[in-house]
């Protein structure tokens, strides 16, 4: 590399050294004023993640590879770049006043929220298989330390080290399929593996077997069946500020590297991968969807909930096309909104003496706290996809996506799941509203959650009611 | 565009419309005294309603097209507009839902007593969403408001209605989204046959290949045959109608059900004529069991919610039988009974309402001579009950007649079958006012029930006139609807016969 492409692969890698410098900042910050100011240190850090995002989109429209051809800030890398700070700075609004109430109140929670940001990034924008591997174990680490933050809990301890191991299986994984993959194309970088893969006629058994272990790899980053197993467990004992991170961000950026992987690196050969995927996203919208019916844990429910909108979203992989490509960065982002919205007020529920995870404990919400109630309203419609909120749209989208590719059978099945996966928002609703309460609360709204709360609500209406711009922006930033 | 833009009226009247009780609901949410909201949402209703009488008087019946038209981009990347616009079809479901919005409001003054606020909302978002389902001329748009009235719907139903309610609730909510996700993949299905445009009009002159209406017509049939509901898919209407508060009760068999019946009319006829012709004997032989079946049915109810609701399923019977007899008598009287019906089984559900305010009970064996203690209630019982029945000079009679007249150029034997139903309207009809009305006064508790006040008589009275109108003089009823009723017979007729060379 000459001194041209060194600064060229600086200046377009700015937004990642910015997150990674200012987390090693804020960390020695931290030792300066003896833990006293934790709660700056969570400002400071969307400062930061603000001033990121800024540069992203200052530098965007530089759309040639650097770093030797591994990192490329096309407009797909800069959608999900805007998306990740989006979802980490929301996620700090409303851990501030939890870490507070589970004393664990510690400014290396934020600095390790900023490292698993700095990786996100980094696999948005990754066109290579080792970039992509780098930039997985740099956000899963940062993950696995905040999954065990809550020191003291036993149940935050065992899903630290649940997730350890089971994602350090996955990883290998996904790497001895990588690594069968470079044996085959004899390169790492996406573009060239489509381009030695897609002239070969036959297809080698070979290939066939990196395939299936990149799509266990990455399916287990996506929680889909049948490597969803760990996801209950793990969500229900992370802090739930963390649950709400891990639900969103990367659950995206695996679904931003499947696009990569798939739809441009092993497009050539979908013919092997495409029947593959139908059947994972079909069981895996069947799995969420009919665990989350015997729920009783509000966490654990999300979790399967989570697992069912995986599936859901995976239909749009199976679309392909721009379409279909499009479908799954506007179904991201809006599920990004709606699930952090439904953890914001799990959130503030439990800030108060109340402290209960039990769905159960949410009856009669909507007499005491009405205005919580009909945001918590807005965001489980959301999640069952009921007009006039963002989810139906989102849905709509992924089934046009579907019925274009004239896979209408598919499109059946997936609003039959959607029908049934109905019925675990609507009791809650049920719950809040049609019951009375049984025991008291006592929320304590601080400004942050009330921030973030606002932030999202408005943002699963407004797209609800006005998604073209939300729609065309996802259509620009398609991969190409 | 569609040379459709007659609009006599210098403003937008139909958004003003679908979005006066929209605002209105805002605004309730910043009261406090409940007797403010239901003077606010009283005040609202009657806008709307003042709103779709002028409609009504500006409205053109000699042509076919779409009038007060509104067309604005919404979704330009889907080709998905902002359309509102009203036929001679339309624009009667849409003075329907106004009306009975308004009755909805005086019939809940006294009945709800918790959450006013909550409820006047609901009801008002409810009336919104209901009149944006009749006016929508964009199939994106109808899908929205279609699928979104199910919130509403389910907390009326959910937080107002009685013991059972949270059963009824999410029966109602499964069962109606199950169809509407359903009418979904058919929409968009249609979409991409249909040249990529949600626009109906263009969407109607399209020609869709067999295999396609064939599908779209199965997917479309079980969406609307659960609202309206046809057998066998009419198991959730008891449940939510016994359940839900008289207000929902109302609107659930005023509007909703007429939803169903407007979407075969708007959709599957017009646009998909010839799995219409396909299937419309099967359609006229399920429309017959629904028929006879909820008249039986309703013979053997003692709860005087579930009758009026079997009942409702035998008459919805009679509307859709009417619709797929596929003439203009039948598709006419299948119109003016789903107007008829709207009033007439409202009226009756208002009655209900009115007599188990004071008494708590719904079971008929709990009365008995109710004629001695409040003779104003049961004059007006004996009126609906006899309009229910089709007597002549009432609204239903008319229709069923049309219906019959249809449905005989269509086949003798489903007509001969069909007037069973009639026959049993009237058994278990008079049954039940016998038992209710006449008699001795065997149950103590009713002895000092109070009679109608003057409100009570106004709401019924108001719903009575029409009930008359229609019976005595349908003609402007019948002039309006006739143009678009010509139009969408030419429409579903058209294809069949070039087909058939």
């Amino acid at each position: 590399m000459d001194q041209d492409a060194i600064i060229q692969s600086l200046i377009t890698s700015l937004p990642e050294m910015t997150v990674l410098v200012a987390a090693c900042l804020l960390l020695m910050l931290d030792l300066v004023w003896r833990r006293q100011r934790v709660a700056v240190i969570g400002y400071l850090a969307i400062v930061v993640i603000a001033i990121a995002a800024l540069e992203t989109l200052l530098i965007a429209g530089q759309t040639k590879p650097v770093y030797n051809g591994m990192f490329v800030l096309d407009g797909f890398a800069v959608f999900f770049k805007l998306l990740f700070c989006l979802i980490t700075a929301l996620c700090i609004l409303f851990s501030i006043g939890y870490l507070q109430q589970e004393q664990i109140e510690h400014s290396e929670y934020y600095v390790l929220l900023l490292f698993a940001l700095c990786g996100l990034m980094i696999l948005a924008s990754a066109v290579d298989l080792i970039i992509i591997y780098v930039g997985l174990e740099l956000m899963a680490l940062s993950v696995y330390l905040l999954t065990g933050f809550k020191r003291q809990s036993p149940l935050s301890n065992e899903a630290a080290l649940k997730y350890v191991i089971l994602s350090a299986l996955s990883s290998s994984v996904l790497l001895y399929g990588m690594s069968l993959l470079y044996g085959l194309a004899g390169t790492t970088n996406i573009a060239d593996i489509a381009a030695v893969i897609g002239p070969q006629a036959a297809i080698d058994p070979l290939l066939i077997f990196a395939i299936v272990f990149l799509i266990g790899g990455l399916s287990f980053k996506i929680a889909a069946v049948p490597f969803h197993m760990w996801v209950p467990d793990v969500y229900q004992g992370a802090p739930t500020s963390i649950t709400a991170f891990m639900s969103v961000g990367p659950k995206a950026v695996g679904f931003a590297v499947l696009l990569r992987v798939f739809l441009q690196g092993l497009l050539p050969v979908s013919e092997i991968w495409l029947g593959l995927f139908t059947v994972i996203a079909v069981a895996t919208m069947a799995a969420g969807s009919i665990a989350a019916l015997v729920q009783h844990d509000i966490k654990r429910m999300l979790a399967y909930s989570s697992i069912a909108h995986v599936g859901f979203t995976l239909l749009g992989v199976v679309a392909g096309g721009e379409a279909g490509i499009a479908s799954v960065m506007l179904y991201l982002l809006i599920y990004s909104f709606m699930n952090l919205g439904i953890f914001a007020s799990i959130i503030v529920i439990c800030l108060g003496s109340f402290g209960s995870e039990r769905i159960e404990d949410y009856t009669g919400l909507s007499r005491s706290h009405p205005v919580l109630a009909m945001l918590m309203l807005i965001y489980l419609f959301s999640l069952a996809g009921i007009p006039p909120t963002a989810g139906f749209f989102a849905k709509f989208y992924i089934f046009v996506a579907l019925i274009e590719q004239q896979h209408v059978a598919l499109a059946v099945i997936a609003v039959m799941f959607s029908a049934v996966a109905a019925f675990i928002y609507i009791r809650i609703v049920m719950l809040m509203y049609m019951r009375s309460p049984t025991g008291e609360f006592a929320i304590h709204l601080k400004l942050p959650p009330q921030l973030a709360l606002g932030i999202t609500s408005v943002a699963v209406i407004v797209i609800g009611l006005f998604p073209s711009w939300f729609l065309t922006l996802a259509q620009i930033a398609i991969l190409r | 565009m569609v040379d459709s833009a007659v609009n006599t009226i210098g403003f937008p009247v139909l958004s003003l419309i679908v979005l006066v009780p929209l605002a209105g609901a805002l605004l309730l949410l910043w009261l406090k005294d409940d007797l403010q909201i239901k003077r606010l949402a009283l005040l609202v209703t009657t806008l709307d309603l003042a709103l779709t009488l002028t409609l009504l008087a500006h409205f053109n019946p000699d042509t076919h097209l779409m009038q007060f038209s509104e067309k604005y981009q919404w979704i330009p990347a889907l080709d998905i507009h902002y359309a509102l616009g009203v036929d001679g079809i339309s624009v009667l479901f849409v003075f329907l839902s106004a009306f009975l919005g308004w009755i909805c409001v005086l019939a809940s003054w006294r009945a709800i007593e918790q959450h006013v606020k909550g409820f006047m909302c609901a009801l008002l978002v409810m009336q919104a969403l209901m009149l944006g389902v009749f006016c929508a001329m964009d199939l994106f748009l109808f899908s929205i408001f279609w699928e979104a009235m199910l919130i509403p719907m389910y907390l009326i139903i959910g937080v107002w209605g009685g013991d059972n309610r949270i059963y009824a609730a999410f029966k109602f909510f499964l069962y109606t989204l199950a169809g509407s996700v359903l009418f979904l993949v058919g929409v968009i299905v249609l979409y991409f046959e249909g040249g990529q445009s949600f626009d109906i009009q263009i969407l109607m002159t399209q020609k869709y290949p067999f295999a396609v209406q064939f599908w779209v017509f199965i997917a479309f049939f079980i969406a609307f045959a659960i609202k309206v509901p046809m057998f066998p898919f009419h198991t959730w209407l008891p449940d939510a109608h016994v359940q839900a508060p008289t207000a929902g009760s109302i609107v659930l068999a005023g509007v909703l059900l007429k939803m169903g019946a407007y979407g075969f009319l708007r959709f599957s006829l017009p646009m998909l004529p010839l799995a219409t012709h396909y299937f419309a004997t099967p359609v006229v032989l399920v429309s017959l069991v629904a028929i006879i079946y909820g008249g039986y049915l309703a013979l053997a109810q003692d709860d005087l919610k579930k009758l009026v609701a079997y009942s409702s399923i035998s008459h919805m019977g009679f509307v859709t039988v009417g619709l797929f007899a596929l003439n203009v008598a039948g598709l006419k009287g299948g119109i003016l009974q789903m107007f008829s019906h709207g009033i007439i089984t409202g009226a009756l559900f208002l009655l209900v309402g009115l007599v188990y305010e004071r008494t708590h009970t719904r079971l008929i064996s709990d009365y008995g001579g109710l004629m001695k203690v409040m003779p104003i209630y049961t004059t007006g019982l004996a009126f609906f009950t006899l309009a229910a029945m089709a007597l002549p000079g009432t609204g239903a009679f008319i229709g069923e007649l049309l219906v019959l007249v249809g449905v005989f150029g269509f086949s003798k034997i489903v007509a001969a079958l069909a007037v069973i139903g009639a026959l049993l309207s009237a058994g278990y009809l008079l049954s039940m006012f016998k038992r209710v009305a006449l008699g001795k006064v065997t149950n103590q508790a009713l002895t000092n029930s109070r009679d109608l006040d003057a409100r009570e008589v106004v709401t019924l009275l108001s719903l009575a006139l029409f009930v008359l109108w229609v019976g005595f003089y349908p003609m402007p009823f019948l002039n309006i609807m006739h143009a678009s009723v010509e139009h969408l017979l030419q429409q579903t007729q058209a294809q069949v016969v070039l087909i058939s060379r």
